[in-house]
């Protein structure tokens, strides 16, 4: 059994269900209210959603039962006086039990060191030296991917629309950019400007963690140094353009993208839902759309929304659409099921395992 | 001394308390009094900047107010979501 924590536009929905599908709906907490990003905690089981009620403003809360009552985290806010917390992007665990951290608008991680029940802001990283230069990107100045290096919590990559990639070796006491070689189509060529950079999703290959794969505002890109430079790879694909991406733990060669047609239009291209997979460390990319519709499909595909469980051959791969639609894979990518048709716009995928 | 009511989930925060009597001679001053006899408030109606949040709507004696709108100690002050959406 699998179950899927589904982020809406209206609330938050748990799924369970086989590969092969559909899943059914067992929960569903904070109706009406829009849910960012909701995970289950690894340590204590317990689930952590991110909720930005348009009156409210973000918050995060934790129950461990996702039908039950639901308690308000403490710590989730910027200084008083110093700005406003407009969003919360990502809830990801970090290398020691009961180590979470959060990622949000404007640019801003928080850590929880109890499981998700009480958070610190990184002072380091909101007091930067560089940050009266950050710029926000179409959504925000969201800080949406956070990357932990598999047994050491000392390191850590980050990734803000429009702040680039940033990582740490010192448990966030200092950060670095990791940029060269990512190449903005929407900057001049000979632009001073080193640091607007719309990177759109961060994930690392577990089993060589130096191993990391990029989507950027144009582009999808390989590091083999740790983040510290980038390498082209988005030869082959329909469009360098797209949001959602994930690997395969099993393989450091793999990654999955789902492309969309162009910043100016955030459709699958050709009206046809594929997902794209390398295995040769993105050499080559071969869609991977049977199941998935191939006809006037002309889906919204969000950051958040591509989740994966397990691993290899038995390697599951999930995504919601903003149609409501929410497809999987139990064969990783050869084929594809509808888990379930008529949600809300969906914001994020998440399950027990990403 | 002038009430705030509160209704929906901010009374739900407020332990189930609609009225609430509190000392100030702004809206600010009220707002932030009422998060510092409920806890449970702390952000939801004020932001870190101690700003009202853009879709909340606070009426003084059932004009809308802000801030710095001041207030007697006879006056009511209502705090509601606003309509958002057409």
């Amino acid at each position: 059994m699998t179950e899927l924590l589904v982020g809406t536009k209206k609330g938050l929905f748990v799924l369970d269900g086989e590969p092969g599908g559909p899943f059914e709906v067992t929960a569903r907490a904070f109706a009406g209210e829009p849910v960012d990003y909701a995970i289950r905690e690894p340590a204590s089981g317990r689930l952590l959603a991110a909720v930005t009620s348009p009156f409210y403003g973000p918050k995060i809360f934790h129950a461990e039962d996702p039908a039950g009552d639901w308690e308000q985290a403490s710590g989730v806010e910027l200084p008083e006086g110093e700005g406003a917390l407009e969003r919360l992007w990502a809830i990801v665990a970090g290398e020691t039990p009961g180590l979470l951290y959060a990622g949000g608008d404007p640019g801003v991680l928080f850590e929880s060191r109890d499981g998700g029940l009480t958070w610190e802001l990184s002072r380091t990283l909101w007091e930067h030296p560089t940050r009266p230069e950050w710029k926000p990107g179409g959504g925000g100045l969201c800080l949406h991917s956070i990357v932990p290096w598999p047994g050491d919590p000392q390191r850590l990559a980050l990734a803000m629309s429009a702040v680039g990639v940033w990582l740490t070796d010192d448990g966030g006491a200092t950060w670095r950019h990791g940029n060269e070689g990512l190449r903005a189509g929407y900057l001049p060529e000979d632009a001073a400007d080193r640091l607007t950079l719309c990177v759109h999703n961060l994930q690392r290959a577990p089993q060589r963690p130096e191993r990391m794969f990029l989507q950027f505002h144009g582009g999808v890109y390989r590091s083999d140094d740790a983040g510290a430079s980038w390498t082209a790879i988005g030869d082959g694909l329909p469009s360098d353009f797209g949001f959602p991406m994930t690997v395969d733990p099993a393989d450091p060669d793999s990654a999955y993208v789902i492309p969309l047609v162009a910043d100016m239009d955030r459709v699958t291209p050709e009206g046809r839902v594929r997902v794209y997979e390398t295995r040769d460390a993105g050499e080559t990319w071969t869609p991977r759309g049977d199941g998935l519709p191939q006809r006037d499909a002309y889906l919204t595909v969000l950051r958040q929304a591509f989740a994966r469980a397990g691993e290899g051959e038995r390697l599951e791969l999930y995504f919601g659409a903003t149609s409501g639609a929410l497809f999987g894979s139990g064969d990783a990518g050869a084929s594809w099921f509808t888990a379930a048709s008529h949600l809300p716009p969906v914001y994020s995928v998440r399950t027990a395992g990403s | 001394m002038p009430v705030v009511t509160l209704r929906g989930p901010l009374k739900r925060l407020a332990g189930g308390a609609g009225d609430h009597a509190l000392s100030g001679a702004s809206v600010g001053e009220l707002l932030v009094e009422l998060e510092r006899a409920q806890p449970g408030l702390r952000g939801w109606v004020l932001d870190e900047q101690g700003h009202v949040r853009r879709h909340i709507n606070v009426f003084v004696n059932g004009e809308y107010g802000r801030e710095d709108t001041a207030v007697g100690p006879d006056d009511r002050v209502d705090v509601l979501p606003a309509i958002s959406g057409g």
